[in-house]
């Protein structure tokens, strides 16, 4: 878009406010710009917010994205990959790690789809 | 946890820091501040504005006159380093520290931002190093000993975007990373990754640097850099500076530790000062609870080095008529090449110089309350505010980066049609957000967003208890990964370079360790062109390889041209094999004393020539100043521009045993002429036997006067003491007490 300068137009109404009230709309506009962005967190996830997840569970970097990937081709993303981890560890007994470790090579995936109902 | 303690003469192996890494921990988590020193007492000096000072350091080089003191300004002083090679950049790292850096800043491998996952591993990088466990436990480790050996704490600091930023963001919090860049707008408009990707993301990078006390800084300095003219983006930067601020807020980021990456956006021959004071204000009007970082320009940077250290003292100018918290510092070279070692120590000595300089200064001035200032600054004020309105108004973050409001070359709310437009249903990693579902859980600590862990018996206050506890609470759980790829890495690199790093060897470096390149500065008495080709010539008769002007300046389009050339040499320097003088000896006072009480010694000495420079000979002399005096000599001051002829003469009058002159004036050699003509005379009166003749000056070469025939010269940084010790050696000499001194 091409515009020119119409700042003393388009100032008019700002132009009588105080410093302090300048800086009070600024900040309320800056919220209103960021609020839905911090929504938007609060509701998704990504394969990176699922990888930072398992790499606090003690996985290896080198398994993380595998995991990841065998939860978005089966729809588990929704539930966590750290829960489906958590899941499996719990259904078979075994270690975190033990699960990580599982599934990154593959393994215990049917299970994990039956664990949470076949999925979304 | 450090138990290697550097001696400052020793060097610091890389070897050593890379052994049992896997089991090395950090020390700390969290930033640090300097602490505050107001009323310092350094020298002759009290300082206003200044921290505590450094155990060891180098200070500036006029600190000599000083007792050598070295104070330290109170904002941390940033030093970006980036070679690609992890290992070279420790050295850095610790040169950097001597010379007052604590805020070390490692720039990231080109690409790294689109690598989805942790790299591992010490592959070696372009334009920046990757980031990898191993490298930043290395780095932070060597921090660790360096810190120890300086006495301040180092803050680590490196890259938390891209598509992996919060696997990137949990790694630096196990590892003890003090500082981070994370600003979700830098991927969006630079990057192109996807947006709303980029956000969901900075939600949960944030929320882990908020748990590590990690200090954040934004990216809004990039639309300075990349904007076509700089100056007219001002009120975007605030609007930028401003959501990453709030949002990181609202994350759970502590106001203390975000910091907007500010710069100066103008640099001369612009009034840069009435254009960006205003905007410093303004700045820091609106964003005043946060964190200043204080950049330097690097928009308009050029490769004369004096250039960019100019404008990056006026920015520091601006910094203190305002506010830094941390001042950062750009390397005086970087319009020509990735940071060379010495640049790095350059930018830091010119931010300690310019900041202790300045120390004070607002006690005795203030900013206008009204006038220019203030209106310009109020100006930029209500564009931002009408700026963030017309996001709003436009549906909203998204919507606004699909339309191409940022990066706008044009002055809000003008608009030039040329800003960056990212479609938020495009871009790298675009599809990849998924709505969690009403069971979606992560049994981890700082984790942003829904979390289920209710469904389990879990406590929302603490979801990794439901694991017993993730990395954040147990460190054995962290996986360490040493290497993935056998050809590349740090050991490979170290074992060709051994000889080096072993003292065997010596070659010149400027970023790796025996790369060997040197920079050659000259003036070529030709045009531009002919300057450059005869430079690469000469080069090439030198034996000098890959040879690159890297720097051109004319001084007059005909007359000549300024070059900096850098080359290769393309050999060793065995450092067994150097002759190394011996440092110059001294005699004690006690043998002094009494050498001249026992032999009196009576000198004539004064400035000879057409010379007027009376401050170094009296340095020499006077006792006050620990002169030749002090130790019982007799000194008859003859005056400046004193004629050679009366010099001898007065010898030959007062029955002298010595002659003194100061010759500082060195246009065509008059100083070595004066100097045998001080000889000639004495051998042709018939008392050169009898007299010690010797001369001075900050030109003189010692070897160089006594070819002239006279007994000594002394150079530069001589003083009383070393005149002294010769007269009294030389007496003795000549008096058959100490055997005759061997020719060279």
């Amino acid at each position: 878009m091409k515009r020119a300068d119409d700042f003393a137009e388009r100032r008019k109404h700002i132009a009588n406010l105080s410093d302090e009230e300048l800086y009070n709309r600024f900040w309320d506009l800056t919220a209103q710009v960021v609020d839905p962005l911090l929504e938007l967190g609060r509701k998704n996830t990504t394969p990176s917010v699922e990888r930072a997840v398992l790499l606090r569970m003690g996985i290896s970097s080198l398994d993380t994205q595998k995991i990841v990937e065998g939860c978005m081709d089966r729809h588990l993303m929704g539930h966590g990959a750290g829960h489906v981890v958590y899941k499996v560890s719990k259904d078979k007994n075994i270690s975190i790690r033990e699960a990580g470790e599982a599934l990154a090579r593959g393994e215990y995936w049917d299970d994990a789809v039956a664990l949470f109902k076949g999925g979304k | 946890m450090a138990d290697m303690i550097l001696k400052p003469n020793e060097k610091l192996d890389v070897r050593e820091i890379l052994k049992d890494i896997d089991k090395y921990e950090p020390r700390r988590r969290g930033w640090t501040w300097r602490k505050p020193a107001p009323g310092l007492k350094m020298g002759p000096f009290e300082y206003k504005d200044c921290s505590e000072p450094l155990k060891n350091s180098v200070p500036l080089p006029p600190a000599k006159y000083f007792d050598n003191i070295d104070p330290q300004p109170l904002p941390v002083i940033t030093t970006e380093i980036a070679s690609g090679r992890f290992e070279d950049d420790i050295r850095r790292m610790r040169m950097a520290a001597w010379h007052g850096a604590d805020h070390i800043m490692v720039i990231r491998h080109m690409g790294q931002s689109h690598i989805d996952g942790l790299m591992e591993g010490t592959p070696q990088g372009i334009g920046g190093v990757p980031v990898t466990r191993k490298q930043v436990r290395a780095q932070r480790k060597a921090l660790d000993i360096i810190e120890d050996e300086v006495g301040r704490p180092i803050n680590y600091h490196s890259y938390v975007s891209g598509v992996a930023g919060p696997d990137v963001a949990v790694m630096f919090a196990e590892e003890g990373i003090n500082g981070a860049h994370q600003d979700p707008q830098y991927n969006v408009l630079y990057r192109d990754i996807n947006c709303v990707r980029s956000f969901v993301d900075a939600c949960e990078s944030k929320k882990i640097l908020a748990w590590a006390g990690i200090l954040q800084i934004d990216g809004a300095h990039n639309a300075n850099a990349t904007a076509r003219e700089a100056w007219k983006v001002m009120p975007e930067l605030i609007v930028q500076h401003a959501i990453n601020s709030l949002f990181s807020e609202k994350v759970g980021i502590k106001p203390e530790n975000i910091s907007l990456s500010t710069v100066p956006p103008d640099a001369t021959p612009a009034p840069v000062l009435y254009m960006d004071l205003p905007y410093a204000v303004a700045l820091r009007d609106f964003c005043g609870r946060y964190k200043m970082r204080a950049q330097q320009n690097t928009k308009y940077i050029c490769s004369s080095t004096r250039e960019a250290t100019v404008t990056h003292v006026l920015d520091m100018l601006i910094s203190k008529l305002t506010s830094a918290d941390i001042q950062s510092t750009i390397t005086p070279d970087e319009g020509r090449n990735v940071p060379w070692h010495i640049y790095n120590i350059e930018a830091c000595d010119n931010a300690k110089q310019t900041l202790v300089g300045l120390d004070g200064l607002m006690d005795m001035v203030e900013l206008k309350k009204d006038g220019p200032l203030r209106e310009m600054a109020r100006e930029i004020k209500e564009r931002a505010c009408l700026f963030m309105e017309e996001i709003v108004e436009a549906g909203g973050y998204f919507e606004a980066v699909r339309q191409g409001f940022f990066v706008d070359s044009a002055k809000y709310p003008e608009r030039n049609g040329d800003g960056i437009a990212r479609n938020p249903e495009g871009g790298v990693g675009y599809g990849y957000i998924f709505e969690r579902e009403e069971d979606y859980m992560a049994p981890v600590t700082a984790h942003y967003g829904y979390n289920n862990v209710e469904q389990y018996g879990g406590d929302p206050e603490n979801p990794s208890a439901l694991i017993g506890g993730c990395t954040f609470e147990d460190r054995s759980k962290i996986v360490f990964i040493d290497e993935l790829d056998e050809e590349d890495t740090v050991n490979v690199r170290l074992e060709k370079v051994k000889k080096y790093l072993d003292g065997e060897a010596l070659k010149p470096e400027v970023e790796w360790c025996a790369d060997g390149t040197i920079l050659l500065t000259m003036c070529i008495p030709a045009n531009t062109r002919t300057a450059e080709a005869a430079a690469l010539e000469i080069g090439k008769k030198m034996g000098l390889d890959q040879c690159e002007v890297i720097s051109k300046e004319v001084l007059q389009d005909a007359e000549g041209t300024r070059i900096e050339m850098k080359g290769k040499v393309t050999f060793d320097v065995d450092p067994t094999t150097l002759e190394i003088p011996p440092e110059p000896h001294h005699l004690d006072d006690a043998t002094l004393y009494k050498e001249f009480q026992d032999h009196p010694m009576v000198v004539v000495c004064g400035t000879v020539g057409e010379d007027e420079h009376s401050v170094g000979l009296r340095e020499i002399i006077n006792i006050k100043h620990g002169g030749i005096e002090k130790w019982g000599i007799k000194v008859n001051y003859l005056g400046t521009s004193v004629p050679v002829e009366k010099l001898v003469d007065a010898a030959i009058e007062l029955n002298a045993d010595a002659i003194l002159a100061s010759t500082i004036i060195s246009h065509d050699n008059i100083h070595y002429k004066n100097m045998k003509r001080i000889n000639d005379l004495a051998v042709e009166k018939g008392i050169r036997d009898k007299v010690i003749i010797c001369a001075g000056g900050t030109q003189v070469i010692p070897e160089d006067a006594r070819q002239t025939g006279i007994d000594e010269g002394f150079g530069r940084d001589s003083h009383g003491i070393d005149v002294a010790t010769f007269l009294a050696e030389e007496a003795m000499r000549r008096r058959g007490e100490l055997p005759p001194r061997e020719e060279k």
